[in-house]
């Protein structure tokens, strides 16, 4: 395997890009004694539209995330029990661009990695068992559609964009996952399982070279290109401007996206800049959230933040107020003064040093190491880079973005007000 | 893994744990008092207060742009309930030394910091700053009514209420609402006074420093706290509960798609020895907090009623949680199926492969713990507030002795004390 080392972060890298395409990263910890393994595609909620067999296939929403459910069913029962069977405690999670299945674990490393290439390449799916976990997944639907921040960030995300299906529920809806059957997974599955598509992250005191022999032997040898996708052209404005609904909360919770065109080439800046500027507009040192807490307009829980998947980038900011049309003309205003006064220079000093700091401060996470690097992989970003990066990254060059990209136009609010009596 | 543990100063005690595992270092400071009614939602503001400013960091301005200076260092205010116990103070995590450019000593700033903020706060010596009050009054009232936002927690929430009213474990670890509107600037202050003279401290640390240099520090800062009326700490003494005639049943209506059931099951004698702890563990792995559990491979994989149908057990109160979210007509069946599967365990179907299988998630978990700077500062604490000071790896040992025969024994002694159901408005009642 070839080694990468960022000493400045104190993380050494193993990685190999296998015949089939697969690429496996190991992190060596070897003062650890427990293990985590990632395996995970290409492949999330909004890659429903997809080219294969010469042909567009349109699948339904949710697909995703009911294939994830179901691929721990095996010819030799359920994948689930056979990783707990070594008292590993597995998971899975479907997002809008990747599904990843994985293990924390202490014995039984290299057989709890083989379970996990092993259900994960293999399919095995019986209509009946289609039909039995409708049910299971009606519930949670049902539950999250009760969950208002759940609610807030599906409707923000629907009326920021129009047509790029990053806007969809990755669970999809009762109605949507009604049209999957057998046949729908086994087509998904075929389309973007495949080791080209695919990548496997491993961190604990463990052997690279022996994660590598594993995934040869049990994965398939030549496995071809995965389906191609369409994820439309979107307009750079918001869709709608503002989206609201009542649900049964104590005041009014709400989220402010950003629509901003993507950075394909430079990822990685994007983001940390994107960060950045939210950490000197509206972050929890900036003269504006001061103003705003003491205001009561926000609380603790106010978040803020930059994401990305192909196709599409944003910045979101969000949390309880009493009043959030006064907090989304607050943060109008701020950035218009930013604009035209510029940024504090010993604040913007002091956030590059703070936001490397908590970077750094992830990295303790197995989890964190893992899950990011199998994105950034998928994104082609070099993201342990990300002390360089920061230091790049001048005071012109977040005033910039922010006159750039902060416009009116591209905002969308999204807000969930308290319903009748509840309130 | 080096640790020290010591009474530095009376009723002060230091966990230090010596590791260069992590790239951060993890310092909290917690008051520990018995949950009450009445102290409750002013030991949870204390902390609140305390952290919005201080002599030397008057503003939140001027203590962000300190902790950014400490290379985003995050020191943050928090409040626990841990069994009965209220524990209330500061939670800080920093990076390690190795990883800042250049000479710097987090360590030493991190806990000027804390003893800046505990010692020196904004205020006129009778009273904390009125409009500092004023909000965080207001942003806890909120924390309180917001609860209803997320209807599994509230579910549980309001279960525990009324199943303990009347216990301290059935206080929030917020206290209470009507209690938190009575609140002034001065009697917050007189709280705040008597927690530094009176409640028993507890301080850990993990990190790469030796735990001599450590108790040396804090030492140097804390040796201004008021001392002399400062009490030694007690664990509370839990008793459990004898099994009474009927089971008590609770719910609300609500505009949701979703019904939550919770039930509380109780044990009728405290958890007081290293075997029962790891009996009730391994119970609680078998019946309903694994993947492999008796609950998640019937109530959801065979019957389909749930997406979740999970248990949590508290060692230091001696009961079980449930909770489950599920469609409203399902509730008779899934009541049904969740104790047809205790009964399972009381007639001890239980397969020798399930009791192994759950020792080994219980290992793995107790593994992990030592290897996650969060839980293991978290497990410490629990340590501390139960009056024990086994390590995970006694722990360990204690559940591989645990048999079928205990665990049948427990699951036989546990009884169903109360249901809540949290149903739809237009769904009939139960």
């Amino acid at each position: 395997m070839l080694e990468q080392n960022y000493s400045q972060i104190g993380e050494k890298v193993l990685h190999e890009k296998l015949e089939n395409g697969l690429m496996v990263y190991v992190f060596p910890k070897h003062e650890f004694s427990k293990n985590f393994a990632f395996f995970a595609t290409n492949y999330g909620g909004m890659d429903t539209k997809f080219f294969l067999d010469r042909k567009w296939q349109d699948s339904p929403m949710g697909v995703a995330h009911f294939l994830e459910h179901k691929m721990f069913d095996t010819k030799d029962g359920n994948a689930l029990q056979m990783l707990t069977a070594f008292g590993a405690s597995p998971n899975a999670f479907t997002g809008s661009a990747i599904t990843g299945y994985y293990f924390e674990g202490s014995v039984g490393f290299y057989e709890n990695l083989e379970t996990l290439l092993s259900f994960v390449s293999i399919p095995y799916f019986t209509q009946e068992s289609v039909d039995k976990e409708q049910g299971i997944i009606g519930q949670e639907i049902q539950m999250i559609e009760d969950n208002p921040n759940w609610q807030l960030y599906t409707q923000m995300m629907g009326g920021l964009y129009e047509t790029h299906p990053v806007r969809n529920s990755v669970a999809g809806t009762k109605e949507s996952i009604s049209h999957i059957t057998a046949e729908t997974l086994y087509l998904c599955h075929n389309a973007f399982y495949r080791p080209s598509n695919m990548v496997l992250c491993v961190a604990g005191d463990v052997d690279g070279e022996k994660v590598c022999e594993l995934a040869k032997k049990i994965l398939p040898k030549d496995a071809g290109a995965p389906a191609g996708r369409d994820y439309g052209t979107e307009s750079p404005k918001a869709f709608k401007s503002n989206v609201t609904q009542e649900m049964a909360v104590s005041r009014p919770l709400m989220q402010l996206g950003i629509k901003l065109i993507p950075d394909e080439k430079e990822g990685l800046r994007q983001k940390l800049l994107g960060e950045l500027l939210c950490e000197s507009w509206v972050g929890t040192s900036s003269p504006l959230y001061a103003r705003l807490y003491e205001d009561g307009l926000v609380d603790k829980g106010f978040y803020y933040g930059f994401e990305s998947y192909e196709g599409c980038a944003f910045l979101i900011m969000g949390g309880e107020s009493r009043d959030p049309e006064a907090v989304k003309k607050a943060i109008l205003a701020e950035a218009k003064r930013i604009d035209q006064e510029g940024l504090d220079e010993g604040l913007f000093l002091r956030l590059k040093k703070a936001s490397y700091g908590a970077e750094v401060r992830r990295l303790n996470s197995f989890e964190h190491l893992c899950v990011e690097q199998a994105r950034a992989y998928f994104a082609k970003e070099d993201i342990w880079n990300f002390p360089e990066v920061y230091e790049s990254i001048t005071k012109e060059d977040v005033e910039k973005a922010l006159g750039d990209w902060i416009k009116e136009e591209a905002m969308c609010l999204s807000v969930i007000a308290p319903k009748g009596a509840e309130a | 893994m080096t640790m020290l543990e010591n009474e530095i100063l009376p009723g002060i005690v230091l966990r230090a744990v010596e590791t260069s595992k992590f790239k951060t270092s993890m310092l909290s400071i917690s008051f520990i008092e018995e949950l009450s009614k009445t102290h409750g939602a002013e030991n949870a503001l204390v902390p609140a207060l305390l952290n919005r400013g201080s002599k030397k960091y008057p503003d939140m301005i001027s203590r962000a742009a300190k902790l950014d200076d400490m290379y985003g260092a995050a020191v943050e205010p928090v409040v626990r309930k841990l069994g009965s116990s209220q524990c209330v103070g500061f939670l800080a995590s920093f990076l390690d030394d190795a990883y800042i450019p250049g000479e710097s000593n987090m360590l030493k700033e991190a806990i000027e910091f804390m003893g800046e903020l505990l010692l020196n706060p904004a205020g006129d010596g009778k009273s904390f700053l009125p409009q500092y009050v004023e909000s965080e009054k207001e942003n806890l009232l909120q924390k309180i009514r917001g609860k209803i936002n997320d209807k599994q927690q509230y579910a549980m929430h309001r279960l525990i209420s009324q199943m303990f009213s009347g216990e301290s474990y059935g206080v929030d670890k917020n206290g209470g609402e009507e209690e938190l509107l009575s609140v002034t600037g001065e009697s917050l202050w007189k709280r705040y006074e008597t927690l530094l003279e009176t409640a028993p401290m507890y301080i850990y640390y993990a990190g790469s420093a030796k735990g001599e240099t450590v108790e040396a520090l804090i030492k140097e800062v804390f040796s201004a706290l008021p001392q002399g009326k400062r009490k030694a700490f007690v664990p509370i003494e839990e008793t459990g509960m004898e099994k009474q005639e009927s089971v008590r049943y609770f719910e609300d209506a609500m505009d949701v798609g979703q019904g939550k059931l919770t039930m509380g099951f109780r044990l009728p004698y405290g958890c007081d020895s290293l075997e029962k702890i790891a009996t009730l563990r391994v119970f609680n792995t078998i019946y309903g907090s694994s993947t492999k559990a008796k609950l998640f491979l019937n109530v959801r994989e065979r019957l389909s009623l749930c997406y979740y149908a999970s248990t949590m057990a508290d060692r230091m109160k001696s009961v079980v949680l449930l909770s489950s979210g599920i469609a409203f007509e399902d509730y008779e069946r899934a009541k049904d199926e969740i104790l047809a599967q205790l009964d399972d365990c009381r007639k001890a179907v239980i397969a020798e492969e399930e009791l192994s299988g759950a020792k080994l998630v219980i290992k793995n978990q107790l593994c992990t713990t030592l290897d996650a700077q969060g839980r293991l500062e978290e497990y410490w604490l629990g340590q501390m507030v139960s009056g024990t000071k086994d390590t995970a790896e006694d722990l360990s040992q204690a559940v591989e002795k645990v048999t079928i025969e205990a665990v049948q024994k427990l699951a036989n002694d546990l009884w169903l004390d109360s249901i809540y159901f949290l149903r739809g408005k237009e769904s009939a009642g139960c």
